[in-house]
């Protein structure tokens, strides 16, 4: 910012902000009705899975292929969408 | 000691916004608010103004972008009137619930439809339930004091609320009068650096705005509603401390003239209040006991100023330049619900709902209208609650 000095002097009143860190919101896979299954032998490790996971839950590495923390997806399937070798399928929950 | 210049009320608030240093201006032009922001570009374009101008595609994105500026804490203005204000409306409202110091110039316009560009307050006083700090001066002096001092009252911690600040669009807008501008670096020195409550920078990550179960949204209300009681005290030493650096003191949150000894009390807000001021003066002169109590701040509502100079007189007189619908003018209206709260013996008190739709009126009319009102009150009788003064 063009330079002037800032000074943030902590607020007496209560705010809307919130720090987002994991689970904040409680086990939020528990919303899931159909659950994301990845098929490792069709996985290219494209890595579009994890970047395009709107809640981050979702890691791919070299060696083992994508890894999905089921305690925190919530089953949108954005992940099965943008796989280009279909290796990602929705499976309902039962 | 400053120098005086000569400018409009729009250029006055440019200067202002300058002045004070904004690093941020988001820009979108409306009449008659549309010179503020050219003036300000000027200012950048020439060297004199180290900000950032963002030119967006809308009302609701200038004050968007205003509001994340702020957030990412720079000082940070935008200007519109009318309709561009409408088009605002939801971020008038983030930006006091999200507590964050701005400022934004109102340089009203008549709502419409039928399209009009001519002044009265219906743009302004339809944001009296947003959270926001509502100023507003009488001429282009006091238009360039209320903006500086709007950045000292909205950075405040004990306030941290955005603030307007209102003009009548050309009356005030568009007509020259000799404005007395401070000294730079003495004005730096009373402002101080930009203060606010929080900042997003990235550096962590940080939600604004997030789901909160109704206790604690209702609480931040609370605060708010707190913030604004505060607000009182605060606009009142900003008023005193701006008085020792430059000479003007207008009284915080009311100015009163001929007020200690009247039996009768005329209230206004705006540049009229300066032709009631000149009518009351000649009522005076004719032996008439009015004072005058102008409105500086509608938000904070300074109902305990306008009790102590209201207690005990026989009469008041409430001049509204914008009108409630199917209620009474709003000042009117506040008044009454504030006073209630002391007595339940109210002096006379008449609502005149005028110059809607930029009618004008005059210290001629103010003078017929003053001395109607106390001759009927003189005479035992009892004038009407409501008039809708119209003439063509």
């Amino acid at each position: 910012m063009v330079g002037q000095d800032l000074i943030i002097e902590p607020i007496n009143y209560r705010v809307p902000l919130s720090r987002p860190k994991k689970g904040v919101a409680g086990k939020t896979g528990f919303w899931r009705t159909e659950k994301p299954v990845v098929d490792k032998e069709k996985c290219v490790k494209c890595w579009l899975c994890e970047i395009y996971c709107p809640v981050d839950v979702i890691r791919v590495e070299p060696e083992t292929g994508p890894t999905i923390d089921y305690d925190y997806c919530k089953g949108c399937g954005v992940c099965s969408n943008v796989c280009p070798s279909g290796a990602i399928t929705m499976v309902p929950e039962e | 000691m400053g120098k005086v210049v000569p400018i409009t009320g729009n250029y006055a608030v440019a200067y202002a916004a300058k002045m004070a240093r904004v690093q941020v201006v988001a820009a979108y032009p409306i009449t008659p608010q549309t010179s503020i922001v050219e003036k300000l570009a000027e200012f950048i374009e020439s060297g004199e103004l180290d900000a950032v101008m963002i030119r967006v595609e809308s009302e609701h994105s200038a004050l968007a972008a205003t509001f994340g500026a702020a957030l990412a804490g720079a000082r940070a203005f935008t200007a519109t009137s009318s309709h561009g204000l409408l088009y605002m409306h939801e971020w008038v409202h983030w930006t006091s619930r999200a507590r964050v110091p701005v400022v934004m110039a109102i340089v009203t316009r008549t709502i419409g439809t039928p399209w009009n560009i001519w002044p009265d307050h219906g743009d302004f006083m339809d944001q009296r339930d947003t959270g926001w700090i509502l100023g507003f001066g009488m001429d282009n002096q006091e238009v360039f004091d209320l903006t500086v001092q709007a950045f000292k009252i909205s950075e405040d911690p004990r306030v941290y609320l955005p603030v307007m600040i209102g003009l009548e669009g050309f009356i005030l807008g568009h007509t020259t009068m000799p404005v007395e501008l401070p000294d730079q670096k003495e004005l730096d020195d009373w402002l101080g650096p930009r203060r606010q409550g929080y900042v997003i920078d990235g550096r962590e990550p940080l939600a604004i705005g997030n789901l909160a179960w109704p206790e604690d949204t209702e609480e931040m209300f609370m605060d708010i509603q707190k913030a604004m009681e505060e607000a009182k005290q605060v606009i009142k030493e900003v008023d005193e401390s701006y008085g020792k650096l430059t000479g003007r003191r207008y009284g915080g949150l009311i100015q009163c003239v001929g007020c200690s000894n009247a039996k009768y009390i005329a209230i206004a807000m705006g540049a009229w209040a300066g032709d009631l001021i000149e009518a009351v003066q000649k009522l005076r002169d004719e032996g008439y006991p009015v004072g005058v109590a102008r409105i500086r701040f509608v938000r904070p509502f300074p109902t305990e100023d306008l009790w102590k100079i209201i207690n005990g007189v026989k009469g008041v007189i409430v001049f509204d330049r914008a009108i409630s619908f199917g209620a009474w003018g709003q000042i009117y209206t506040d008044l009454v619900a504030g006073l209630a709260q002391y007595t339940r013996n109210l002096p006379v008190i008449s609502d005149i709902v005028a110059g809607i739709g930029g009618v004008n009126v005059t210290h001629t009319d103010f003078y017929k209208l003053v001395k109607n009102f106390v001759d009927i009150v003189e005479k035992g009788e009892q004038p009407p609650v409501f008039t809708w003064y119209h003439k063509r």
